[in-house]
């Protein structure tokens, strides 16, 4: 029988452990590689808002005075004043009416493919939606300024109205004097923001369990009523986070934008007028501009706020899902 | 409320008629339910298909081989090689520094970060720079690259800001292909004494290739398509004839330079339209975005095809 | 009560029946559900084949074998699950009081109203308990408060859930009670359909003992008032609980198909078929 001597032991477990189970050299680098983007946010944050705020701090223009509706911000015709309400105005108009049109459409594409849709369906119109999602914003707004805003002026040019036989006329508006409108610039981002919507949503609506669909539907209810109840509640958080990034991605689209409203600093009174969003203004004049000067610092500060508003959707992004959670 | 069992809530335990012709209202509202959602994906498809018949035809005369291979004229069509070439470059300049800062990042999200302070910032940054504006990050590199760095207008600030622009995506896409590897492999691979790196480098990764792929080849359709970013930092030039003949990158004549002002297909048309001079301009743009357009749906179906094409080879071996 | 001699060998258990016995003769009670040669398929697949069968008014049928041979499948097809299923076909009849409602005329929603289902994993949808219950009723359009307490404290009374929710009927979520509760509360909300005949697929298998015996008293006092077909794993179970048995197993082809129906006693003391007698003794399955 062998006997186990101290000298004739195998080397255990008590093996010091080598260089790299110590420090995990891999470990570092990619924690560096995933916390750039931490830095890169801190550094655009600062910057931005650096810049943004240097229209108060050295040109000494007032909060005040940026939420006049007045912009004239070329030294060439005094008085010089830096209303920033058009663009903001701008952006929350052409934002909101391309919502109103987007939002049912994609939710409704989201519960169609995801409760309606045989497979063969969808198979032909996810890959479309897919494509939806890789036209750039260029062609969008190429096809707008080409298609969409010759057929505004050309087919509704004179006052619209809307009269009912007796109590008269019940809605009107100025005509498309030249096509390029709100109603052209909401139109476009509703097409731009819809596969965005359609996919959280859709993302939102799979999350469900199929019990529920089950339940219902053993109750002796039909598809769109389980819909109706169960399914849209269910998914309703989802879709709320959909909508808030469809908003996002509406507000900061540019060039698009840009190519079909009109640019005119003013504020519109009707969907056919044009008017101005703050991407569009910083597009177009920052090139026409000095670092530096007064007017170039106001563009910054609209950049603050188009920053700002960016900023807040992700918060609020975080608070929907939140409550959720934590009931 | 009742205590007891009334007659209007009795079991029926007896018959209660046919089941047949019941038109209720219910039933018509989902009638038109599924009508309508069916509409939805209608109205998608005739949309896509229109705007593609659309370039298709508007862009039947202008594109040709002449028109990819040929110089920006200001008296005739002329073509759009020195653009095409610009937005292949900055692509190319993009991609190879975001996807290894990507995959790696993803790397870290995927098989080391736990649910801590840090992790919790990240996914915050992340969801942050997709939500700045494209025009902001330009803006950004303007400021950045262009100017506080003095290197002006140039490739190569463009490409450091599309990077910040895609970081983001190519993370995420990046994580969630590595997450997708089943626990199974990596369980294995650990109880034979692998070290965790060995794990992430020889089975993970491997196994995470076809996700990673595709994530690639998407973010690279977002990248190609996009103008905003590359406004003010890559430029908004003039492009002149490119002599590819010139190989030395320290020139700003080369076309192999990053350190000179290159105007992207995307940007290309944007310019064109707000300045609208000659009378070829519907044309080119026309056909620039047709080809614009193609490009983004090659990328878009190559990234589908090829990593089906993958996982099924990597599956079946 | 069983008290099986011994759980390992494959000895014969003694199996006593203490469930209500409902011999032949007294079977004055008219059919109610029936399936006349109904086979399913999976696309070409066939999951169970040729089946005739009928359940006679307010009694309690269960549907015993081994997994695999096709008792859920079989069951779903009363109320026309299987249609939810892709690729599902059902040949043959099905019958409801004599009709047959795989007829394309047939109104699948109302059909569901008349045959309820109990699943399982009990399902409450994320929703108050008062709810939970006026689900059903309130989406064939009944609104009228009155008559939907009555029906809400109905339903949750007979299925012997009133006395431990009756204080909290709309504040609690259905989701925050127990699973024993959680399933009563679907059967409940069955109830307030006021279907005739009750389907159950295996009721309390994801129930703990206690919550099983309590389910178990539940379906005999229903059987008073509705049909009930249900599908149960455990032989115990059904000979606690049901009238008659039926006894499916699984062909070589992997098709299920019945091999013999009877009164519950004679099921587990005398059966017909040699099949029946290997599993009710342990011998497979």
């Amino acid at each position: 029988m062998a006997q186990l001597t101290s000298a004739r032991r195998a080397p255990g477990l008590r093996v010091a452990p080598s260089f790299s189970e110590r420090i995990d050299l891999p470990q570092r680098v990619v924690l560096v590689a995933a916390g750039s983007m931490i830095a890169i946010v801190v550094l655009l944050l600062t910057f931005v808002t650096w810049q943004g705020l240097q229209l108060f701090l050295k040109d000494g223009v007032s909060i005040t005075q940026i939420l006049s509706s007045t912009w004239q911000p070329d030294p060439t015709y005094p008085p010089v004043i830096f209303g920033l309400l058009p663009f903001i105005a701008g952006t929350v108009y052409v934002t909101a009416v391309a919502l109103i049109i987007s939002t049912p459409l994609s939710v409704g594409l989201a519960l169609f493919l995801s409760e309606v849709a045989p497979n063969w369906a969808k198979s032909i119109v996810q890959p479309a939606l897919e494509i939806f999602v890789g036209i750039p914003s260029v062609v969008w707004g190429w096809l707008g300024i080409t298609i969409l805003v010759p057929f505004l002026s050309s087919t509704f040019p004179a006052h619209i109205s809307i009269s009912l036989p007796i109590v008269g006329t019940v809605f009107g508006m100025p005509g498309f004097l030249t096509g390029f409108s709100w109603l052209a610039g909401s139109l476009v981002l509703s097409v731009m923001v819809l596969p965005t919507i359609t996919s959280v949503s859709y993302d939102a609506f799979q999350a469900i369990p199929q019990e529920l669909r089950t339940a219902s539907l053993a109750l002796g209810t039909t598809r769109w009523q389980t819909i109706r109840h169960i399914l849209i509640p269910a998914a309703l958080s989802g879709v709320l986070t959909a909508v808030v990034l469809g908003m996002t991605r509406a507000a900061g689209e540019a060039l698009a934008v840009q190519m079909v409203i009109g640019n005119s600093p003013t504020l519109p009174t009707a969907l056919t007028q044009p008017l101005t969003t703050l991407t569009s203004q910083i597009t177009l004049d920052m090139g026409n501009t000095v670092f530096g000067e007064p007017w170039q610092d106001a563009l910054w500060t609209m950049s603050l706020v188009l920053l700002a508003i960016s900023i807040l959707s992700v918060v609020l992004v975080r608070l929907i899902n939140a409550r959720r959670l934590g009931a | 409320m009742t205590t007891a069992y009334t007659p209007a809530s009795e079991p029926s335990g007896g018959r209660s008629g046919s089941l047949r012709g019941r038109r209720t209202g219910s039933i018509l509202a989902d009638r038109a339910a599924t009508v309508l959602l069916w509409g939805t994906g209608c109205f998608v498809l005739l949309v896509l298909g229109s705007i593609i018949l659309h370039f298709a035809l508007a862009a039947w005369g202008v594109v040709s081989v002449n028109f990819v291979v040929g110089d920006p004229s200001e008296t005739s069509l002329g073509g759009i090689l020195p653009i095409l070439w610009n937005s292949v470059y900055i692509l190319v300049l993009t991609m190879m520094i975001s996807v290894p800062l990507g995959i790696l990042g993803g790397i870290y999200m995927s098989e080391y970060a736990v649910e801590n302070a840090i992790t919790n910032a990240i996914r915050f940054a992340e969801e942050s720079i997709s939500s700045v504006p494209s025009i902001v990050v330009g803006l950004f590199g303007l400021i950045l690259f262009v100017d506080d760095l003095h290197w002006g207008f140039c490739a190569l600030a463009g490409a450091l800001a599309l990077t910040l622009f895609n970081l983001p995506l190519m993370t995420r896409l990046s994580e969630q292909a590595l997450r997708a590897v089943p626990l199974d492999e990596r369980s294995a691979s650990l109880a034979l004494g692998a070290t965790k790196w060995q794990t992430i480098r020889h089975v993970v990764v491997p196994l995470a290739i076809p996700g990673l792929v595709t994530g690639v080849i998407l973010t690279a359709g977002r990248v190609f398509g996009e103008a905003a970013v590359l406004l003010f930092t890559s430029g908004i030039g003039t492009p002149v004839h490119y002599n590819f003949l010139n190989l030395d990158i320290t020139n700003p004549a080369s076309p192999w330079s990053p350190f000179r002002p290159a105007t992207t297909l995307a940007v290309y048309i944007w310019k064109l339209n707000s300045e609208g001079l000659g009378i070829y301009v519907r044309q080119v743009v026309d056909g620039s975005a047709a080809i614009l357009i193609s490009m983004v749906l090659i990328f878009n179906l190559g990234a589908r095809g090829l990593g089906r094409l993958l996982t099924r080879r990597l599956t079946a071996a | 009560m069983v008290t099986p001699t011994s759980t390992q060998e494959p000895m014969i258990r003694r199996v006593e029946v203490t469930g209500p016995v409902l011999d032949e003769a007294s079977a004055g009670h008219d059919v109610k559900v029936a399936t006349v040669h109904v086979s399913i398929l999976y696309g070409q697949k066939v999951a169970v084949r040729d089946v005739s069968l009928d359940v006679r008014e307010r009694s309690i049928m269960a549907l015993i074998g081994p997994s695999g041979s096709g008792k859920s499948t079989f069951l779903r097809c009363f109320n026309r699950m299987n249609d939810l299923i892709p690729g599902a076909s059902v040949k043959g009849e099905v019958r409801l009081d004599g009709e047959d409602v795989t007829d394309k005329d047939v109104s699948v929603v109302e059909l569901r109203r008349r045959v309820g289902m109990v699943f399982q994993r009990p399902n409450p949808f994320p929703m108050s308990i008062y709810e939970n219950v006026a689900y059903g009723p309130r989406r064939r359009g009944q609104n009228d408060r009155r008559q939907l307490d009555e029906l809400v404290e109905t339903s949750l009374r007979r299925a012997a859930l009133w006395d431990e929710v009756k204080d909290e009927l709309r504040r609690k979520s259905g989701l925050a009670l127990s699973g024993g509760q959680q399933q009563r509360l679907c059967i409940a909300r069955v109830l307030a359909t006021q279907p005739e005949v009750i389907l159950m697929d295996e009721p309390a298998s994801a129930l703990d003992p206690v919550s099983t015996l309590r389910i178990e008293e539940l379906m005999r006092e229903l059987r008073e008032s509705y049909t009930i077909v249900i599908v149960t794993h455990n032989m115990q179970q059904a000979a606690r609980v049901s009238d008659i048995t039926a006894f499916f197993t699984m062909a070589e082809d992997r098709a299920g198909y019945l091999v013999e129906t009877g009164p519950t006693g004679q099921i587990f003391t005398r059966p017909n078929e040699r099949l029946t007698e290997d599993y009710i003794s342990g011998r497979f399955g």
